[in-house]
């Protein structure tokens, strides 16, 4: 029988849900990490038992946790101190060390001046697919780092700076690496977003890295529409089975590449509005996407007070809202960019969270909602497991 | 014996419980007792001090004795009640306000 995990990080800790296939009734356990943000948690393609999470705080700053027994017990990857222990004898401790490679650079200020690189936190853990140890970390100050020894130490890849790091300026809700796509084709390939910085790839295993923006046009946020960085990304995403073909989440605008970013085109067509954080695929239908459409960036919630998914399964431009279950009145949450997620069960689940607390799924592609729980801290993510 | 109390959260990620007692050999300063403080438990590094600066974290503050010795030099030697356990060197996530 299977059963499915979902692991949710809130502004107060992380909290994981399980169910059975049917993905009626659901256990919640948590708060882990009590009253830290936990801002991503994500299992192990290789070994699901294995799971990350980054625990944050503007006090104590970063930490990351691992989980080898899928999120029944956590400790901070080599933490213990005969693990620890450098030739001098003295606690290497560096599970939460992330410190920018070689000359640390600067990048665009709000005041139009260079500012230095300033690590705050980890946004997103992307494990490896093929490997449990390996995974990758979007950070900001925007930057991608990498671990291969179960997040004991972590490297940057400090390639995607030079990607004309000097030009990106951080927007209000600051500069961070939120999305990394890995290619299951490519082990190579790999696809970052940055808010208020763009869309990168990578075809060397992240060594060098170019801006993938063209067709990208953000009329009142730059002053080039045009531009080659600088674009508020909110969320891209990918079918595992045909990987150049991407869907992307814009501050304004939903948009789609069908040849692995060279070239984007704008599939808003008949959406209520296309400023919305979330995008994500169907499971099985790789043309079938998910959005939340958000009435503005001045807002900040749904239209009307009412929460609609909205579906494409034309992979854009002919949209259907979906509300059965969903509040069609007086509704006035969020829901953030890492917080949607789907499951790969015969009837695909759709899976997001809110900046109420809610998580709402759906066991059937999206036609009805039923809130696994509404009383979380604000969700900063969501990610699930579908374990057989 | 030098006394320390971490703040709710420093004592979960370190799961102790109550006050932390080190030994510390040479002079205590505030750089010796949170060195000791470290070694005892590594997972506590870079969440009082940065990574590679050791600068303390804008939001972490040190009491001792009733003073704030958050911005004293690191080499500063902590006041005898201290050094001889009578009192606990506090480690206080500052108040955010609001």
């Amino acid at each position: 029988m299977s059963k499915i995990r979902v692991l949710v990080g809130t502004k107060k800790g992380a909290f994981i849900l399980t169910s059975d296939g049917k993905r009626k009734e659901w256990k919640v356990s948590g708060p882990h990490f009590a009253g830290w943000e936990i801002y991503h948690v994500k299992g192990s393609p290789a070994d699901p038992n294995r799971i990350y999470a980054s625990q944050t705080s503007g006090w104590f700053g970063q930490i990351i946790q691992r989980s080898d027994d899928g999120g029944k017990t956590w400790n901070t990857p080599g933490s213990s101190p005969a693990e620890l222990k450098s030739p001098e004898g003295m606690p290497k401790g560096e599970s939460n060390k992330f410190v920018y490679a070689g000359e640390v650079g600067t990048h665009k200020w709000y005041d139009g001046t260079q500012h230095p690189w300033e690590f705050k936190r980890v946004w997103h853990i992307e494990p490896s697919l093929t490997d449990p140890d390996t995974a990758y970390a979007g950070v900001e100050d925007a930057a991608i780092f990498k671990t291969v020894d179960g997040g004991k130490t972590w490297q940057e890849l400090s390639g995607l700076r030079k990607a004309k790091g000097n030009l990106w300026q951080p927007g209000a809700g600051g500069m961070a690496v939120h999305t990394i796509l890995l290619d299951p084709k490519n082990e190579k390939r790999i696809y970052v977003a940055i808010s208020a910085g763009g869309c990168f790839r990578t075809d060397d295993g992240g060594k060098t890295w170019k801006p993938i923006t063209k067709g990208l046009k953000s009329l009142y946020e730059l002053p080039d529409p045009d531009a080659e960085v600088g674009h508020c990304v909110h969320r891209i995403a990918m079918h595992p089975l045909r990987p150049d073909v991407l869907f992307m989440q814009k501050h304004w605008d939903v948009l789609r590449s069908d040849n692995a970013g060279e070239q984007w085109r704008e599939v808003s067509g008949n959406l209520p509005t296309d400023f919305g954080f979330p995008i994500d695929v169907h499971a099985h239908e790789p043309e079938t996407i998910f959005v939340v459409p958000i009435k503005s960036d001045s807002e900040h919630f749904p239209p009307d007070g009412k929460l609609r998914v909205y579906r494409s399964k034309t992979g854009g431009n002919e949209w259907e809202p979906l509300t059965k279950g969903l509040p069609q009145r007086d509704c006035y949450v969020n829901v953030l960019r890492d917080a949607m997620a789907v499951d790969s069960l015969e009837q695909c689940g759709v899976y997001f969270g809110t900046t109420g607390g809610q998580v709402y799924v759906s066991a059937d592609g999206g036609g009805s909602w039923n809130p696994a729980v509404r009383d979380l801290p604000a969700v900063l993510s969501v990610e699930v497991q579908t374990l057989r | 014996m030098i006394r320390v109390v971490l703040p709710f959260h420093l004592r979960n990620l370190a799961r102790v419980d109550g006050e932390v007692q080190l030994e510390i050999e040479g002079p205590v300063t505030l750089r010796a007792v949170l060195d000791a403080l470290e070694a005892r438990y590594p997972t506590l590094r870079g969440t009082i001090r940065e990574h590679g600066t050791l600068k303390r974290r804008p939001f972490v503050r040190f009491f001792a004795c009733k003073e704030d010795w958050s911005h004293e030099p690191p080499e500063a030697q902590l006041p005898d009640a201290i050094a001889k356990g009578e009192e606990p060197l506090l480690v206080v996530g500052a108040m955010a306000g609001g």
